[in-house]
């Protein structure tokens, strides 16, 4: 029901405007409690959970897959979905790797590995947008296809470079804070500066929302899920740089299997909807910074490993059951 | 007591009556102290505009929502339950939505016992399901079988399987909310049998509309809701339009459509001009034009091709043939965007699946054609011109609403039928074409479109409107064309002092004129 002031915009105007800010912080914040709650817990089972140490740690661990799941918020905020961006991420890291070895040019296998990704993105977003297949094909088809590239690129072997002229990236840090932490923050920014601040961004949540309607309205859609395909895929290649950056080496069969699952889960974590439309990049951080918290925690605790997948399968679900039922609860307002 | 003397008491004990129902959501009162009573066999009419809390009162009936205490519903004279929907259909409350929620692969008989299947050996008993759907199916006189797929079916057979299955779980009370919006016309009149039949078989039916003719032809009484609150009913006998449509708004509707009709001026300019349009399927050879400042009716049955006319000029589907020219050169138009570019606006029939952002703001859904044009270096949003504009709108339109940036869901019908205009209105169209452009919109907010579209035409505008409402065309347009089967069957003009004639228009609709 609305209040019967005709055409009229009252002081109320910003008073629902900060009401509506709060709750899209408080749908964005809304698994925040839930991170607290598992911190505090790890803590309590053992102490060494929150010391800095750990935390760097955590942080770290969790920086790869924050940036494959910024991409994926992109396609999920769509109404898509990318299931190649572990493949993606293998591929681009050996082609990291290998450029890195070419003398005096190494330091090329990062934007290399980049291009590759974006490159790879753009291919499933051409396959969405203009061929019109459906997304969940499309990726399933690249996860497949670009791990078999991946393995190509080194003839199924590891490749090394125990001189990686990137690798600050992976091991280094600025005033203690890790490149890998203030890279993945860097891009959660970026994202949240496209997502809510460009008209590019306004178009997503709308193609998202009601494609049809998006059409009618005189967007592009195709250009719109052309990017978000793009941008995915080039975060992919981030991420790949960085994992190599990481590791000195790439493997095209073992690295990135299943990155895919822990990115869309960070996504839906984070309580954007899975039918496109709703959804935000803060929440995606902290769905990312609860499947790092959850697998470090658990080590810690002396889970074994196998009990770990249970368990973190288990808080997914419920975490998200958890979130379903507040919005409902609060949809009745 | 005679036997029929019995027989009318027995019709006026109230079958149920809602006594005093109020609902809060929050600090929002949806619904204020309603009371009503419903007799068995009687059709009684629910009326009230959009948002006035018709829509809510049925969720407290069919058990969607709980009444604040206090609130009450007797069925048969004894309290019920409140607040779940299970108890509400076993005791023989069942409700027609209006976006019919029928599963299209599935058969007529399935449809109808679709989750109260009956069962053999706990398997579903298919002979017995199909025996018994054909029962149900005779008994309200229709033609299809009980084994025809619902995709098979037009809107109004689905209606009547939707009504099927509410008489399979022996309904008693049926609410129907605007029936007849995507109907035909002769799909409206066997509705009407069929309602006829329910009422003599002793059925109850709570019937909202908009539509004051159907009201009229069937209503026993009508209730009357206003802001939240019952305003009265009225018997029969006593039912008047202005009587009516004053205790609807609360206010005179005397100027309901404009009087005058802008003569047809040969002088004036072709803003429009379509030759030869179509698309392969179902239009065939659509030539018009269109006048600036002009309002021309698109009018027709439903199915003749008007929608989708106004789609292939607007670039939303492709055509096999045709050309187009805008202010006398041709335009080539193969897309939304190019359509909007050249200048020509498209109002969709379908508000919420092919117009609105629901979950955006009103601000978001006013600017998004031209979040481009407004934006700033680099692609950055200016969010100041998007408020401006919703602010403008606001005021212009008489959007009711707290805020442009509450969601574009939480408005009632009219107000998002103007969000939508107000988005085109944005683009700064010189051919404007509306479909349905008062379709689920009540009374009060219709005038105020009516209106709107006068002085958009007053502007020099050229405005297209597709509408199934005679009334409306008649007291709209200045001039008709009339479809059917896909092809421009006629023109309609008001002569001097002659206004447009309502059985012309249907003659050239139905195919009634020949030559």
């Amino acid at each position: 029901m609305t209040d019967r002031a005709t055409g009229t915009i009252g002081t109320s105007d910003q008073a629902v405007a900060r009401s509506r800010r709060l709750r899209t912080a408080f749908a964005a914040l809304g698994m925040l409690p839930v991170l607290v709650l598992l911190a505090a817990g790890f803590q309590f089972i053992n102490p060494r959970f929150l010391t800095e140490t750990n935390l760097l740690i955590v942080t770290q661990q969790s920086s790869i897959n924050i940036v494959l799941a910024a991409g994926m918020t992109f396609v999920i905020l769509t109404g898509g979905i990318d299931l190649s961006v572990g493949s993606i991420l293998a591929a681009s890291a050996m082609v990291a790797v290998m450029v890195s070895l070419i003398p005096d040019w190494g330091m090329l296998g990062v934007p290399a590995a980049i291009l590759v990704g974006l490159g790879f993105g753009l291919i499933n977003g051409l396959l969405v947008a203009y061929i019109k297949l459906p997304p969940f094909i499309v990726t399933l088809g690249s996860l497949t296809a670009v791990r078999g590239v991946a393995r190509l690129l080194g003839q199924d072997t590891t490749v090394f470079n125990s001189d990686l002229p990137f690798d600050f990236i992976g091991n280094g840090s600025l005033f203690g804070i890790p490149w890998l932490v203030i890279i993945a923050l860097t891009v959660v920014v970026l994202s949240w500066l496209v997502l809510k601040r460009t008209v590019l961004g306004t178009w997503i949540y709308a193609v998202g929302g009601n494609a049809e309607a998006a059409r009618l309205t005189g967007i592009k859609v195709p250009l719109v899920l052309l990017f978000v395909y793009g941008v995915s895929g080039l975060l992919a290649g981030l991420g790949g740089a960085m994992s190599a950056a990481r590791l000195y080496a790439a493997n095209g069969l073992q690295l990135g299997q299943s990155y895919e699952l822990d990115a869309i889960a960070a996504v839906i974590l984070g309580g954007t909807s899975f039918v496109g439309g709703v959804g935000s990049i803060w929440g995606t951080l902290i769905g990312g910074l609860i499947i790092a918290v959850l697998s470090n925690g658990l080590i810690l605790a002396g889970v074994s490993d196998i009990w770990q997948y249970i368990i973190k399968g288990l808080v997914i679900i419920v975490a998200v059951a958890l979130d379903r039922y507040r919005l409902q609860a609060g949809a009745r307002t | 007591m005679t036997a029929a003397a019995a027989q009318t008491d027995m019709a006026r004990q109230p079958v149920l009556e809602m006594r005093h129902i109020s609902k809060t959501f929050g600090a929002i009162r949806a619904l204020q102290d309603v009371s009503l009573t419903v007799h068995a066999g009687e059709l009684h009419a629910l009326m009230g505009e959009n948002g006035a809390g018709k829509s809510t009162l049925m969720k407290v009936l069919s058990g969607a929502y709980r009444p604040d205490p206090g609130g009450e519903i007797l069925i048969d004279g004894a309290p019920s339950v409140t607040g779940n929907p299970i108890k509400a259909r076993a005791q023989g409350i069942a409700v027609i939505y209006q976006e019919l929620s029928l599963a299209p692969n599935l058969t007529v008989a399935q449809n109808i016992f679709l989750g109260n299947e009956p069962r053999r050996f706990g398997v579903v008993d298919r002979d017995q399901c199909n025996r018994r759907a054909n029962e149900i199916i005779a008994r309200l006189g229709v033609s299809f079988s009980a084994r025809a797929l619902v995709s098979s079916l037009s809107l109004g057979e689905r209606q009547l399987v939707e009504i099927a299955r509410a008489l399979s779980t022996n309904a008693r009370i049926i609410v129907m909310d605007e029936p007849t919006t995507s109907l035909t016309s002769r799909e409206t009149d066997r509705l009407f049998e069929v309602i006829a039949t329910l009422k003599s078989q002793g059925i109850a039916i709570i019937y909202i509309s908009h539509r004051m003719e159907e009201v009229y032809q069937l209503a026993d009484r009508v209730s009357v809701l206003r802001d939240s609150g019952y305003v009265g009913t009225l018997e029969r006998a006593d039912l008047s339009a202005s009587r009516l449509v004053s205790m609807m708004v609360g206010r005179d509707l005397s100027a309901f459509y404009k009087k005058d009709h802008r003569p047809p001026d040969a002088k004036r300019a072709v803003a429009l001009s379509v030759r030869g349009m179509s698309d392969g399927k179902l239009l065939k050879d659509c030539s018009f034009d269109l006048h600036k400042g002009e309002v021309l009716a698109l009018a027709g049955l439903v199915g003749s091709g008007r929608t989708e006319l106004a789609r292939l000029i607007f670039g939303a589907d492709r055509h096999t043939s045709g050309t187009l020219e805008l202010d006398g050169k041709p335009v080539a138009i193969g897309s939304p965007r190019e359509a909007l570019d050249a200048g020509i606006a498209y109002l969709t029939e379908d508000r919420k699946e092919l117009g609105l952002f629901l979950d955006m703001s009103i601000s978001d859904n006013i600017s998004m054609g031209v979040l481009a044009r407004d934006a700033r270096a680099g692609g950055f949003r200016d969010f100041t011109a998007a408020e401006k504009r919703a602010a403008k709108s606001v005021s212009d339109l008489s959007i009711r609403t707290s805020s442009v940036a509450a969601n574009a869901g939480s408005l009632s019908g009219g107000n998002q039928q103007k969000v939508l205009l107000a988005r085109l209105l944005e683009t700064d169209p010189r051919v404007l074409i509306l479909d349905e452009p008062t379709r689920g919109v009540d009374v009060g907010a219709k005038s105020e479109i009516y209106r709107l579209i006068d002085n958009l035409a007053n502007r020099g505008i050229a405005i297209l409107m597709i509408s199934s409402e005679l009334p409306e065309v008649i007291g709209v347009a200045d001039r008709v064309l009339v479809m059917r089967d896909g092809a421009i069957s006629g023109e309609v003009t008001a002569s001097e002092g002659e206004p447009l004639s309502q059985e012309k228009i249907m003659e050239l609709a139905t195919g009634a004129a020949k030559g």
